[in-house]
């Protein structure tokens, strides 16, 4: 690791004050990816912005219709919030498949999906749901939001506030984990939303995607043997020591059918 | 700090350390030029082989750092010694190292085909040796004559090791008296020092202390000398500090000695009834870039010799071609040699078995040895064993009979449910001096210990085998504590230090109670010899009337008689003594070398589930019967075991070491890529011993150190095979590839 400045965070505009002024500094969230790859030398930030006790940004809150949770909530507090349990169990069993414990009890919401991993399991919830990222600076549609590998929609200095997940009729989520990292090989969260079926994938592609076939299939019948014969092309498709895009492709069409059998209960 | 190469295969150009030097907190820089002028000798390599053609071994220089070329991505390049690791790393960023990139090879088959790069002078065609064993002509013989005949094709995966504790050294040197220390994550300090004082340094023995204490764990890994440590010692006197090194896990990952790596053609001929004519075996041994410590004899020695397995097949013939890549040096890896062997056995067995339609327990039965001693075809003589009683064993604690209804079962659930067996042999207590020399081993293999009775009675034990992790601790200490019938508590055992013990052979291949605990048992019955001679002088009795039993000295047929710490307090206090005859003191040493190896066996069952969906596979039951000789602390063997299968599990299942082909970049350089079994991955293993004392030592035990590892992966292959109906499942036999087996059986 480098050397670094480190500060912590009174508020939010305080954090975004002090990344507007050092283009070279970086928020820190939960740190497990940003200290990993800074201890690895791959990330080299002048400064550290510590967003650990920032309260605003923390907390879950549920009015019915949302689900609002701020930014470094933690995904052990996501895992055990009776709120998320009885609104969307399905985002509180997806927060208990990441990683490990010590994971889970420092990475965050916000941490998770600005970084936008390709294989992380939040941005498929995020997706799969219609959820609003909102940011210090404005509201912006999960369907706009995710844009690449590790890229997203926010701009330098930008900070996720809160996510505000539509609470749906039914959701599930399954995940194929990758054997030794345990992120997804290949992810795959169903919901039935008030505006309709949602299907979105993570790990399979450099970034996470919705399937419109199987959302179509699902929206007139919502049952797993509706997504069953839907195959992905392969081309595309990550392509790794761990998975060819074929058996990628071919695990979409598996966890599908799972995750429908899941939301079902 | 370490500059390593991120070439696999590159020529040094030019190395430009004016920046480095000049950075904040630098000592000094050194490079593979400034270790030749300082007159340094390469790493040697412990054991040679003699090719088919009657010529040694190709040995190519290994030098501690690179010096012309850099021949795998982690080859030393230089090293940055600062006041602290940040300022080396910093600095060592700083060095300029202008590489010609030279094209790589990483396979063992690829480095033998007509144009492969050279990566050594020595050996054009990057062969090290052409090796073999046993009767061609016979066994080629056999096979015209079978009835049946299975052959099979398949890789054995290489493996990285990763301990805990990574790889750690630290160099010292002394002015006041020209001693040099080395604090080392060592199996085998002596050994250690011997090769790098003798035979790289060129330092005086007695100068160089070696220590390497409480080591967190070594799977092999750590019985080499390693170009690091010796960088350390040589430069602590160049800078006259002191100097700490440790890998961190990416320079574990690229540095240390990996395991196994072969790529084999195994052919078993048969008799109409399923019995074993003859096997045939065609090994290509992929060595890695330079010849590690004891590389050589890890495909040969150890490998080919286990062959007969525990079966009577009279003929066998192994050829071995031992190949140089451009990859991390290939070492012994917990088995070493024989996890390889009993894969090729053990899946010829089960694939003749499924052929012939003979029951797979059925046919083993057929073929087992059943009288001992034993001459295998292949050198070796089994002393003892009863591998039927193993697999009875197994049988029935992993309730065989049942399996077709929990088939039936699993496939209501969608699942494909499948039984795999391996009966494993392995060679441990390794060696007979005199054998092993003639198989070419450059050292003795016997063990020393000593111990040293305190005037109180209480006993400290040195000893030259290695803990880094199987407790010898407890195990040595109850040993000695039950032989001389004193508390447990009482005896300490040290170990790890070439100052305090007079001499060592270290730890590897199960060997340390066997060869080690026998050594301390010698000089145990020296002290109890001596304590005799004063006890029969304290109470007046001739010598051969005292008897010792449960700490006491009696005179036979009288009730006369004094307790151990009393005889050990007149040693030391010899006013009533006979000092004419005797000695005072009760400090006894002794070297053991054994008269043969050990044979530990077992039988393994291993069931499995298979998704057909996913080819994700979980293991329902793991049932290990194993005879180790006599046990003597079951929950340390046990520990042992759990330990191995697991690891012999990763093999099976989730542990690749990949290279790139084209770049030699090595693809499994983290744990987010390399799959090491975590706690989740293992069911809860079903356990049991059978017993048949080892003939040949006084213990009666054989080692158990590496049994797991070496039976285990067998079982599960069978396993899975038989879930999915295939006949090859190559290793690692992740979800995908039992997906594409499954497919490609569905297609057929
Ligand atoms: C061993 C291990 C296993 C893991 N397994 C999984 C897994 O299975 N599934 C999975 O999804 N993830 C996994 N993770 C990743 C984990 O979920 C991380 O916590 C997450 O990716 C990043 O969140 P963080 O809070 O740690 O962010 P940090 O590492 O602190 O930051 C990550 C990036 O996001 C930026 N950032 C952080 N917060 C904000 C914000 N509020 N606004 C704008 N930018 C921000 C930072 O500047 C940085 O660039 C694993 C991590 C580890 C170490």
């Amino acid at each position: 690791m480098y050397a670094f400045d480190y500060q912590k965070a009174k508020s939010v505009a305080d954090a975004a004050a002090a990344l507007a002024k050092n283009p070279d500094a970086k928020a820190l969230a939960g740190g497990q990816s940003l200290i990993a790859a800074m201890k690895l030398r791959l990330a080299a930030p002048q400064a550290l912005v510590d967003l650990g006790s920032i309260a605003e940004l923390r907390g879950i809150k549920a009015d019915g219709k949302h689900l609002v949770i701020g930014a470094m909530t933690r995904h052990s507090e996501v895992v055990f919030s009776g709120d998320v349990k009885k609104a969307i169990p399905a985002l509180a069993h997806l927060a208990g498949e990441i990683g490990d414990r010590m994971v889970r009890n420092m990475g965050t919401l916000g941490g998770s999906i600005a970084h936008n991993d390709p294989a992380a399991d939040y941005p498929a919830a995020v997706l799969g749901l219609g959820a609003t990222v909102e940011t210090n600076k404005r509201k912006v549609a999960a369907d706009d939001f995710f844009k690449g590998i590790y890229e997203t929609a926010l701009e330098p200095g930008e900070l996720v506030t809160s996510v505000s997940f539509p609470i749906p009729k039914r959701a599930g989520y399954v995940k194929f984990k990758q054997p030794a990292s345990r992120f997804a090989l290949v992810g795959v969260f169903v919901a039935e939303t008030g505006s309709g079926v949602r299907v979105a994938v993570t790990g399979a592609s450099p970034c996470v995607f919705r399937v419109p076939e199987m959302e179509k299939a699902l929206a007139s019948k919502f049952a797993p043997e509706s997504v069953a014969n839907i195959k992905l092309p392969a081309k595309g498709l990550n392509s790794d020591i761990h998975a060819s895009p074929e058996y990628r492709a071919h695990l979409v069409t598996v966890m599908a059918k799972r995750a429908v059998q899941a939301a079902l209960g | 700090m370490f500059v390593r190469s991120p070439h696999a295969h590159a020529r040094i150009r030019k190395v430009d350390l004016a920046k480095a030097a000049k950075a904040p907190g630098v000592l000094a820089v050194y490079t593979g030029e400034d270790i030749a002028k300082a007159g340094i000798n390469g790493l040697p390599c412990g054991w040679l082989i003699t090719d088919v053609n009657g010529q040694p071994m190709k040995e190519p220089p290994y030098p501690v750092l690179a010096q012309g070329k850099a021949r795998y991505v982690g080859d030393r390049v230089a090293v940055v010694i600062a006041e602290t690791y940040n300022q080396a790393k910093d600095a060592a960023e700083r060095v300029e190292v202008d590489y010609e990139v030279l094209p790589a090879v990483v396979d063992a088959a690829a480095a033998r085909k007509q144009g492969a790069p050279a990566i050594h002078d020595i050996a054009p065609d990057n062969t090290c040796y052409v090796w073999a064993l046993g009767d061609k002509a016979k066994v080629d013989d056999a096979f015209k004559a079978a009835a049946h005949v299975t052959k099979l094709e398949f890789v054995n995966n290489r493996l990285i090791p990763n301990a805990i504790e990574p790889r750690s050294a630290i160099g010292a040197y002394s002015r006041a008296d020209d001693n040099y220390t080395l604090y080392v994550t060592s199996q085998n300090p002596h050994v250690e020092r011997l090769l790098m004082t003798a035979f790289v340094l060129g330092l005086p023995e007695h100068k160089v202390r070696v220590v390497a204490p409480d080591v967190g764990g070594g799977f092999g890994s750590k019985i080499y000398l390693y170009g690091e440590d010796v960088v350390v010692t040589w430069a602590s006197r160049q800078v006259n500090r002191p100097i700490k090194w440790t890998a961190e896990r990416v320079e574990s990952f690229m540095s240390d000695a990996h395991g196994r790596d072969h790529v084999t053609t195994a052919e078993l001929a048969l008799d109409k009834d399923g019995k074993f004519l003859a096997m045939r075996v065609h090994t290509a041994a992929n060595l890695g870039a330079y010849l590690s410590t004891f590389a050589s004899c890890i495909p040969t020695i150890l490998y080919a010799t286990l062959l007969a397995g525990q079966y009577t097949t009279p003929q066998i013939y192994c050829e071995v071609t031992a190949v140089f890549t451009n990859t991390a040096p290939v070492d012994a890896y917990r088995g070493a040699g024989r996890p390889e062997a009993t894969y090729v056995v053990e899946r010829l067995v089960e694939t003749a078995a499924r052929e012939m339609k003979i029951d797979p327990a059925e046919i083993r039965r057929r073929n087992f040895i059943k009288s001992f001693p034993y001459q295998t075809p292949v050198a070796l003589m089994y002393d003892t064993g009863d591998y039927q009683a193993t697999l009875d064993a197994a049988l029935k604690l992993g309730d065989v009979a049942g399996f077709a209804k929990r088939k039936e079962e699993a496939a209501k659930r969608g699942r494909l449910r499948g039984l795999g067996y391996s009966c494993y042999i392995e060679a441990c207590g390794i060696a007979p001096s005199n054998v092993a020399g003639a198989l070419g081993a450059r050292a003795g293999l016997f063990e020393a210990g000593e111990v040293r009775v305190h005037p109180t009675g209480k006993v400290t034990v040195f000893t030259g085998s290695h803990s880094h992790g199987q407790g010898h601790e407890t195990t040595f200490a109850q040993v000695v504590a039950s032989r001389l019938g004193i508390p447990v508590e009482d005896v300490d055992i040290v170990h790890g230090d070439t100052s305090k013990i007079l001499f060592g052979m270290g730890t590897y291949g199960s060997r340390s109670l066997a060869v080690g605990g026998t050594a301390i048992v010698k000089a145990v019955d020296k002290v109890i010899a001596k304590g005799r001679k004063i006890a029969a002088h304290l109470m007046e009795a001739a010598e051969a009337d005292v008897e010792f039993a449960e700490g006491v000295f009696k005179v036979s047929g009288t009730d006369k008689q004094v307790p151990f710490a009393q005889v050990a307090l007149t040693a030391y206090v010899p006013h009533n003594y006979p000092l004419d005859k005797l000695e005072p003191g009760l400090n006894e040493n002794a070297f053991y070398d054994p008269t043969n190896f050990t044979f530990p066996a077992g039988s393994y069952v291993c069931e499995v589930e298979v998704d057909p969906e996913t080819g994700r596979t979980t293991i329902e039951s793991f049932v290990a019967v194993d005879d180790f000789g006599k046990v003597i602390n079951p929950m340390i063997v046990a520990g042992q075991v759990h330990g191995g299968l697991t690891q012999g599990i990763g093999q099976a299942l989730l542990e690749g070491c990949r290279y790139d082909p084209e770049t030699g970049q090595l693809v499994t350089g983290t744990m987010s890529d390399y799959c090491l079994p975590r706690a989740g991955d293992v069911p809860s293993f079903r356990l049991d011993t059978r017993e048949t004392p080892c003939t040949h030592n006084p213990l009666g035990v054989k080692g158990c150190g590496e049994a797991g590892a070496i039976g285990a992966p067998a079982a599960l292959i069978n396993a899975i095979t038989d879930a999915i109906g295939v006949r090859e499942v190559p290793m690692p036999a992740t979800a995908e590839t039992v997906w594409r087996a499954l497919a490609s059986q569905k297609a057929a």
